[in-house]
This record gives C-alpha cells, structure tokens and sequence, in this order.
C-alpha cells in the first residue's frame, strides 16, 4: 500500500469534520476522493500531505508511519486548485523549485525540468511568468513542478476545480494518460462524480467526514452500498420504495411480468435521450428512454402504460420510504 | 496534443507597442483638473524655488549650498534619513508581518496606533519625544541635543510608511504558495527568502522611498528634541527655516532644491524599481 490511512479524527473547533477515516491507496493507483463539499475529502488529501494534522489516527506513506512528519519531509507532490504559482518566477524556476532546494546540480535540473515541461506540453513556455499563462497552463505547471521531485504520491485538491468546462474535460483524459505514463500514485479530490468515474480506477466516496464506499467506478455506480452513494453518483428516481438509475426502467404497452401502471406526464425529448415523466400510484418519477423507444411506443401525456425495472436491474429499497 | 490549445495565445503587450485610447470628453475634463490641480499645487510652486535658487547664478547656488552649515545640515539630514529609512525598513516589515500573522490581544488596538504619527501634528510629536527622552526623562535616557535624538524622530513620524505599505501585499499573498513550497521540500527559512521575500520587496521598497523622502523634509518633530545645534543636529528643514529668518532666501530656495531633487530621485528610483517588479509578476 503506498497510503494507509487509519481511524484519522480530525475537528476544526468543535466541528468534525474527519470521522474514524480509515482508506488505503494501492501503488500505482490513481484514486478519486468524491463526496460533497463540506463532505471532508479536501481535508483528508491535506492530512495526507501533512498540511493539516489529524487529532487522533495514523497516515503511512509507503510503509513508514508520517502521522508527525512535516510536509516538506513526506516527499509527497501536492497540487492545488487555485495552482498556487510562484508568481515571482519563470515556469522553469517555478518547476526548477524543489530540485533547486534539494541542491541537485544545474544541468541535472536544466535536464530534468525541461523534460517534466515537454511531458506537461509546456517545453515552449518555460522563459514566462505564471501571469502569462492561462488557468489550464498553470495548472500543468504546477503539477510538472509536483513530479519534479520524484514524490512518493501525488495529491491533487480539485485540480480543475477552477476551470471551464472545456479545458476541464481535456485535462481530465490527459491526466489519465499522464498517469499511465509515469505511474506514480495518485489520489485527486473531486466533487464531480462524472470526473471521478471517467479518471480513476479506485473512487473512494466521503460524506459527511465519513468513508460511504470504496470500490472501482462501476462497483461504486452500479453496487451502491446506501441510498447516498447511489443519488451522488447518477440519476435515481423513487419507484415502489426502491431507487432505481432511471435507464434501468422498462416501458411497455402491455403488461408483464413485475410491471404496473403508470402515467405519462411529460416527454421531453433531449436529442438521442428522452426523459418521460410518470405519475406511480400517485408519486412522481422518470425514466431514461432512447428516442427510438418513445418513438414506437408513441408516447405522449396522457398515455397509461406499463413499468419495471429492468430484470437485473440494481435497485436499492429505502427504508421508512 | 488535445490541451495544447492555450498555448496560442498571444504575448503579452509590450509597454512600448501600446497603442495609446483616444480620451473622450470626460476623460479629457478629467485629466485636464487633474494637470491644472496638479500645477497650481505642486508643479509651480516647485519651480519657482528651484528658479528662486538661481537667482543670483550657479555660482552663488554651489556657494549657499556648501557653506559649513548648510553642507553639514544637508549630509546629517540625508544620511540620518537613509539609516532611518533602512531600520523602518526592517522593522516596518516585522511589525506589518506581526499584525497580519499573528494572533494576540489588542492587535487592533495596535493597529491603529500605527497611523498615530501620521495624525499627530508633528511638533506635538516632537513635544512627547522630549519629554520622554529629554534632560527630565522619567526612564533616565536623554537624547535631547544629539544626532541619536534626531533619528529617534525621524523614526517615529515614519513608522507608518512601509507598515501601510507592507501589509496589504502580505494580506493578500497566497498562503498556498507557501504550503506549495513547503510540500517541495523548502525549510520555513528557505521558503521565507525564496517565495515570501520576492513578493513583498516592491512594497518594501516603496515603502522605504517614502519614509525616505519624508525625513529629509521633517521640521515639526526635530526642531524640539534636535536643540538645532548647526555642524551637530541641525536638519536641512530647519537651516531653511533659519536662513529665511535671517533674509537669505536665495540660499534657502538652493538648499531646498537639493533636497527636492534628493526627494526626486529616491522616487524615480523607487519607480524604476517597481517597474522591474512589475514586469516579473
């Protein structure tokens, strides 16, 4: 395991806000922290990183109990959301930092940054101020300037938390591939569960200072261990005291086997996706249909028609629903 | 690349290759006050003593300026204003990190008695440094008459400067810069002098101009305590004052004009620098 993390406590004033955490990252991983905000995943990364300390608990690092090193002895990589450059330095010295502290030799750091610059697609910006670049540059700069030190892990706060959408979604599937080139372990916070699904391997779900879950993202989405999990990682909706994902329901015109009535209150059509408005038993609740299907059942308000589940469907029952 | 798309964009504007805006109507009935104010308070009066002071050739200029007593109140004025400049300059920055990163009771208290010597007329000033450091000094320490006086002085009325100066810039620095550095491996000195330092030196620095500039004009608070004892602690503000009195005023505008051009100087550079700042950040 390159981080274990155990029973870690930790209140800020009399608000906890870390509650008997306990989350092991494997080598080589690259592991989402999802969850609200407020849910404790940011304080948990910075607890890993030594820039906050756990009231009770322990954080191994590769093996070696860090729980009271400092942060600059841990030899972690850690990259914020607002990049945190050093405004008064060339990208170059900006990456150049921690091997420039560690005392290497000049052309061992000449070598080594502009290899990091090329990896992070940087080689040609290395002579300016961060001011100059743009919110996604800096951020790959900072995180060139985090592998530079060779860390054990590297830890990401919401790393494009603070960019457009467009630039966001690029550097989320560069990240992935970064990640298969250089192999180092990686835990990154997100509140985004489509960002955790798409770039992790292992998605670690918190809320309320709590672990929910651990698994892959599929077992996460599609084995859900409470109500929670399920509604933060995808669409739901309430049929029968279940929660079902709303493209695990079935319309039919006839009845059969497991189904039952339903009415048609709406059908908003979304391009290849249509999104039908039911009235169960008096409740409402949707499902996700392709438009093909709406088209040869002809669906329009008004309409009675027949409901389940998708057989193998995941439904999860609520309790004093 | 998929991300390489930011890369284009384009570098950034050269202060040289500005294309200058035309002004609109308001702009120029702005700028207009704002040069007209400036000339009939500033500019004019400032020529005119410069003009004043060549009134009667260069010769006599470098004549009133290097008579025994004014050449020794223009050097004391301008060094002791230098080394007090230098110790705000390190104290200034202390204080101003005190009352931004520390917590401790009375630190608003404190904070606003920092802007004490800008509100307090300077002769009262002067009055509270005599008697606190005077011939009836009740802590038995009495600078009254001596160059040690004079600094003590000019470092009250310009505290405030690189203070006021100093803890904006250190309000709104980054602290992740810092914990940056310190998850790279930086030691808390080293972190210090390699991110901190950098970001706060333009307002150190113009911090230190101003206090500069304001002790080499400072009258109120030294002519009490200073006892203006001419080749030994009489400053430049008051040789003016005392050339005035004795009808000179030609050599009075001459010594205020070499303190003028000092003050110009020390602001240019200030400037200078600060344009060098701002091109790297």
């Amino acid at each position: 395991m390159a981080i274990e993390v155990r029973d870690v406590n930790k209140s800020f004033g009399t608000t906890p806000v870390l509650r008997d955490v306990s989350v092991d990252v494997a080598s080589g991983s690259l592991t989402a922290l999802l969850g609200p905000s407020g849910g404790g995943k940011s304080t948990l990364l910075r607890v890993i990183a030594g820039l906050e300390h756990p009231d009770t608990g322990t954080v191994r690092i590769s093996g070696v109990d860090a729980t009271r090193l400092s942060p600059q002895r841990r030899n972690v990589g850690f990259v914020f959301q607002h990049y945190a450059a050093f405004k008064h330095m060339t990208v170059f010295r900006n990456v150049a930092f921690g091997l420039e502290i560690r005392k290497r030799p000049k052309d061992e750091i000449r070598r080594r940054v502009m290899e990091l610059l090329e990896l992070v697609h940087l080689e040609r910006m290395a002579d300016r101020y961060p001011s100059q670049l743009s919110g996604g540059q800096r951020q790959r700069m900072a995180l060139a300037r985090a592998l530079a030190v060779e860390p054990e892990v590297l830890l990401l706060d919401e790393p494009f938390g603070a960019l457009d959408a467009q630039v966001r979604k690029e550097l989320r599937t560069w990240l992935r591939r970064l990640h298969d080139e250089v192999h180092v372990t990686t835990v990154f916070v997100t509140h985004d569960q489509e960002e955790a699904i798409e770039v992790a391997d292992t998605v670690v779900v918190l809320a309320d200072g709590a672990v929910e879950q651990v698994g892959s993202p599929s077992d996460v989405y599609d084995n859900p261990a409470n109500p929670f999990v399920m509604r933060f990682l995808g669409p739901v909706t309430e049929i029968g005291g279940s929660l079902v994902r709303p493209h695990d329901i079935e319309i039919s015109a006839e009845a059969r086997p497991g189904s039952g009535a339903a009415t048609v209150t709406r059908v908003v059509r979304l391009g290849f996706e249509v999104r039908v408005e039911l009235l169960v038993d008096g409740r409402e609740a949707w499902a996700q249909v392709t438009r093909g299907t709406a088209e040869r059942l002809a669906l329009a308000p008004g309409d009675i028609v027949n409901i389940r589940p998708t057989p193998g469907a995941r439904s999860l029952t609520l309790t004093g629903a | 690349m998929t991300v390489d798309t930011s890369s284009r964009t384009a570098p950034p504007p050269r202060a040289g290759a500005r294309r200058r805006p035309r002004a609109s109507a308001g702009t120029a009935l702005g700028l207009g006050s704002a040069v007209l104010y400036l000339s009939l308070i500033v500019l004019i009066p400032l020529a005119l003593v410069v003009v004043r002071s060549t009134d009667e050739g260069l010769g006599y200029f470098w004549k009133a300026v290097t008579t025994p007593d004014a050449w020794a109140a223009l050097t004391l004025t301008i060094g002791a204003s230098a080394v007090v400049a230098l110790v705000n300059l390190v104290l200034g920055t202390l204080i101003a990190w005190v009352l931004v990163r520390d917590r401790f009771p009375g630190k608003a208290i404190v904070d606003t008695l920092i802007d004490l010597p800008f509100a307090l007329p300077t002769i009262v000033a002067g009055l509270v440094l005599l008697a606190l450091y005077g011939p009836e000094s009740p802590l038995g320490v009495n600078l009254a008459y001596s160059r040690a006086g004079v600094g003590l002085a000019l470092l009250f009325v310009t505290l405030p400067f690189v203070v006021r100066t100093v803890q904006p810039v250190l309000i709104e620095l980054d602290k992740d810069m810092e914990q940056a550095a310190a998850s790279l491996g930086a030691s808390p000195f080293q972190t210090f002098r390699r991110i901190i330092l950098p970001n706060l030196v333009p307002a150190m620095l113009s911090g230190t101009a101003l206090a500069f500039t304001r002790a080499i004009s400072e009258f109120g608070s030294t002519v009490l305590i200073s006892g203006n004892l001419p080749f030994k602690t009489q400053v430049a503000a008051v040789n003016i004052f005392s050339q005035i009195e004795g009808d000179n005023t030609t050599g009075a505008a001459a010594i205020s004009t070499v303190l003028l051009v000092v003050a110009l100087v020390a602001l240019l550079a200030l400037d200078l620098l600060q344009r060098w700042g701002s091109r790297r950040g």
